[in-house]
């Protein structure tokens, strides 16, 4: 090869890149391994992580364990998809743009919109890119966005660095109530012709499954546009979804539908709406058209809107749609299907309720918030350190503490229960908490 | 055959390609009411439900109702209609499209990785917060910088992230300034996250020899621009030479240098970034470290600062004290977080894994050997496509479609006719600057006979252009779908399966 093109030595590529640099580019790292000391290696880090099956999680907050059929793994790991790229070449990668396509359709289907793209990077960046979407949309006159204070605290966090050099909008927060749903109230009391939209979990962070019915009728009254969170989409198998409640966007976390938990990535965000907002959306699109010999066929389209032909007029910088993930759900959708989605999904209802009923009844913790909610809940303790201690010794990590983020939620818990929490051990968790 | 045909089926059909071109349905138009592949019997015990009848909906519209094997069958099959890197030589330029070792996914899939919750306590998480710190250590010394957040869930938000970063350190040293400079060469990211960022986009000019120089950016300079945005090695895959000159006139302005990574894959045992008079650095460890793309993600963009931006980097930080791992979020100055939790870490650990397996001699070499393949191939296909720039090139190279205009054979009809030869096309029409651009990017993992047929292919594409234009541009022929409609696709957008097959208007 050196000899085709011309030259003695690898070194005489390097020739033109000045020797200061050149000098000074060793990598000083240990030398390569063999395959089977990498695999032991990352076997004895892997050990000391508290995993689902050593330990009893009924933890939520965004991230689920739910079951996820061995066929998903099977076709994710396909290397026809998993080592393909975007499909800038819509003759040889029908197989992943008819899967994204039904992917789009799939989250229609589940969330009530008429239109979805193929993915974002989470559901944290979903809240964000929905807010950009929303300042392309409406006037600038309108430029207040009233944000729940029980929206997943991550994805306010990262709204709020979305937005920090936006100088245009302004971000508010909403309290919530005793429901542990947003203070209707409150925020009646300040929507007004300014505000540019409402961003609510559905169901929120601490579970709960807002009512939207007032919260869309309160926000048309003055022209501002609902934007719906879903952190935990399995809901939707079950809950009246985002479309019909009137959301313009909705948009969530899609990791509950067939991807690991993986410490919370990769998953994907899912971005629906209405289609009247079409060419304001970020991210890819699939559609469907024909070829020269009249067969359907699926391609990106609406690129216009994008980064690689828009550049700095482009709706988003986003380039990736998380496809292997979206993937996954697609299979995992596909085989729960109608009956089967909505059987987890009360099983969900059915597992977690029992879980509070047993726990306030067996033990001092008491409810926190009195509305509904999916399969989540806020429990108080009297001293929740040393609750958690006892768990921890019991290998049971029983919820997620509040206080980091809520200090007058300081000695809360938000407990999650699963198809994957068997009754033996919500009866371990009662246990261990002890009375 | 023949006896089968006597219990009513039908015929197979002769012509293979027909039978490959019939289209797979959608999931959508298969199933019978009731099916399922998942199977969860009723629950016995019910708590009280909490929820009111009037949130509740009726079953799903449209929903699918197929059985698993019917599922798998569906997805196998649109599988096998995907070039994909494990099926075919894919010098897709930019995009590093290197061979993903199965050991990354082997270990990522281990319960201690891909089983815990992001939730947990850290305590118990030791192991994984560890990995995370050692690819932090890595990735800064493979890069030359100071300090590294893993964060970013991809390139775009690497970009976002750095940009950010340097808004944040500018105004807190009085003035956010306004504008961003970006070659004309850039990815179209750069601009766009520019924007994203609250800046001003001005564009520069390469030079004939397609690079930037500092002259050019000296006359551009002035206390209102905050940073220029390099790729180097850049989009044309040449090495910016001047890249310490151009940094010393922004510096000297008070402005800082941000190097989009997207082409690290050539610089490994090179040169690093941060020597380059670089402040701000992004990685794809998708491209660089070998994690799968996945048909569009999920990737990783991690992004790496010098010290003077270190208090900025978004949380979680992670921190190492006494031989414990921690997390720290109270960081007044830290842009805040930019995702949830800890960023794309299946990816992480994948591209951990990579690093760790070839070592940092095995990563040098990776980038000598992707160098030797662009420059075998820029060198065989010299008399056959027009060059775009006459200096040499470094882990891709760039031609154009000028020999082949006089046939009337443009750069979409080559790529289209490659994919009859096999290959994936290179990446076409980019950079904007090169007219009718093919940007061949072969890696380092590929075989000196893989390049020789892949070069063979060209040369036969080029004959073709002369002496039968038609076939080259009337192709693909061999693919499962012909030349797709992209008008009428974007004209009237059908994006999801509808009975009434209605469009957006």
């Amino acid at each position: 090869m050196l000899r085709a093109i011309g030259i003695d030595s690898i070194e005489e590529l390097y020739r033109h890149i000045p020797e200061t640099l050149r000098n000074r580019a060793k990598i000083d790292l240990p030398e390569g391994l063999t395959e089977l000391a990498v695999r032991r290696r990352l076997a004895e880090l892997a050990s000391t992580n508290a995993t689902a099956s050593d330990w009893s999680l009924f933890l939520g907050g965004g991230i689920y364990h739910h079951f996820i059929p061995s066929a998903v793994d099977a076709i994710i790991s396909r290397s026809e998809f998993s080592t393909s790229y975007t499909p800038y070449q819509p003759e040889v990668s029908q197989g992943t743009l008819q899967a994204l396509f039904e992917y789009q359709t799939l989250i229609c289907q589940l969330t009530g919109m008429e239109i979805s793209n193929a993915g974002v990077y989470d559901g944290a960046s979903a809240a964000a890119e929905a807010v950009l979407m929303s300042r392309r949309i409406q006037p600038t006159n309108r430029r207040r966005v009233l944000m729940s204070r029980a929206l997943h605290p991550h994805y306010r966090a990262v709204v709020a660095t979305y937005l920090r050099n936006l100088d245009d909008v302004q971000l508010e927060e909403v309290s919530f109530d005793g429901n542990g749903a947003t203070d209707m109230a409150e925020l009646t009391r300040r929507l007004d012709d300014q505000s540019m939209c409402v961003i609510v979990g559905y169901p929120n962070f601490f579970g709960i499954i807002e009512d939207l019915a007032p919260i869309q009728t309160a926000c048309a009254k003055h022209g501002a546009q609902l934007v719906t969170v879903t952190p935990e989409p399995l809901a939707l198998g079950l809950l009246k979804p985002p479309g019909p409640w009137g959301a313009d966007i909705a948009v969530g976390e899609g990791q509950s539908l067939g991807v690991p938990m993986t410490l919370g990535g990769p998953g994907f965000g899912f971005f629906a709406c209405q289609k009247k907002f079409v060419r304001s959306m970020p991210g890819r699109l699939v559609g469907e058209t024909v070829d020269t010999e009249g067969h359907r066929g699926f391609v990106l389209t609406l690129a216009t809107r994008e980064q690689h032909i828009r550049r700095e007029k482009a709706t988003s910088n986003i380039c990736t749609s998380q496809t292997l993930c979206t993937l996954a759900s697609t299979v995992f959708m596909s085989l729960l299907g109608k009956s089967g989605i909505r059987r987890l999904a009360e099983v969900n209802v059915s597992r977690a309720h029992h879980a509070r009923d047993r726990l306030l009844s067996e033990t001092r913790l008491e409810s926190c918030f009195s509305g509904p909610f999916f399969n989540e809940f806020v429990v108080r303790a009297r001293n929740l350190e040393s609750l958690l201690h006892r768990c921890a010794a019991a290998r049971i990590a029983p919820g997620v503490a509040l206080g980091q983020w809520y200090p007058e939620l300081d000695d809360c818990l938000l407990v999650c229960v699963t198809e994957m929490n068997e009754r033996e051990e919500i009866e371990r968790l009662v246990g261990a908490i002890g009375r | 055959m023949r006896e089968r045909r006597s219990n009513g089926l039908s015929e197979p059909s002769a012509d293979k390609h027909q039978s490959e071109a019939s289209p797979p349905s959608l999931l959508f138009e298969n199933g019978s009411p009731g099916r399922s592949g998942f199977y969860w019997p009723v629950e016995s015990e019910k708590g009280q439900t909490t929820i009111p009848k009037t949130f509740l909906r009726e079953d799903i519209p449209g929903f699918p109702e197929l059985g698993e094997l019917e599922v798998l069958r569906h997805f196998t099959r649109l599988s096998q209609r995907n070039f994909a890197i494990e099926t075919q030589f894919y010098p897709l330029g930019s995009c590093t499209m290197k061979y993903n070792p199965k050991v990354n996914e082997v270990v990522a899939r281990l319960p201690g990785f891909a089983q815990i919750h992001p939730l947990a306590p850290v305590e118990f998480l030791q192991g994984a917060i560890k990995l995370l710190y050692e690819l932090e250590r890595v990735l800064i010394e493979i890069s030359g910088m100071d300090f590294i957040s893993l964060q970013p869930s991809a390139g775009a938000q690497g970009e976002l992230t750095g940009l950010m970063l340097i808004r944040a350190c500018l105004t807190e040293k009085g003035n956010p300034r306004t504008k961003i400079i970006v070659p004309d060469t850039a990815h179209g990211t750069n601009p766009a996250s520019s924007t994203l960022c609250g800046y001003d986009v001005v564009q520069v000019s390469s030079t004939a020899r397609g690079m930037i120089d500092a002259a050019t950016i000296a006359k551009e300079m002035d206390e209102e621009v905050a940073a220029i945005m390099i790729t180097n090695p850049n989009t044309l895959g040449l090495f910016e030479k001047d890249i310490e000159a151009i940094a010393a006139v922004v510096h000297a302005k008070g402005g800082l240098v941000y190097l989009d990574g997207a082409n690290l894959n050539a610089l490994m045992g090179v040169a690093k970034p941060g020597h380059m008079g670089v402040d701000v650095l992004h990685m794809n460890l998708h491209k660089t470290f070998s994690t799968p793309h996945g048909g569009g993600g999920p990737g990783a963009g991690p992004v790496a600062v010098k010290e003077s931006l270190s208090e900025y980097l978004p949380v979680p930080r992670i921190v190492k004290q006494d031989d414990k791992f921690k997390l720290l979020e109270d960081c007044p100055q830290s842009i805040g977080r930019v995702r949830s939790f800890f960023g794309n870490f299946g990816i992480l650990v994948r591209a951990y894994t990579y690093i760790i397996s070839l070592g940092g001699e095995g990563l040098v070499e990776s980038s000598r050997m992707a160098l030797l393949n662009a420059n075998y191939i820029r060198k065989n296909l010299e008399k056959a496509y027009q060059i775009a720039y006459g200096e040499p090139c470094m882990h891709e190279c760039i031609f154009t479609d000028r020999l082949q205009h006089k046939y009337g054979v443009s750069t979409l009809d080559i790529a289209k006719r490659l994919l009859d030869y096999g290959f994936h096309p290179p990446t076409i029409y980019f950079p904007l600057v090169v007219s009718g651009a093919l940007m061949i990017e072969p890696t380092e993992t590929e075989t000196p006979e893989t390049l020789d047929a892949f070069v063979e292919a060209m040369h036969s594409i080029a004959q073709e252009a002369k002496e039968n234009p038609d076939i080259v541009k009337t192709a693909p022929h061999s693919t499962p779908v012909r030349r797709l409609d992209e008008a009428r696709a974007a004209r009237k957008p059908i994006l999801r399966w509808d009975p009434a097959q209605v469009g957006v208007e």
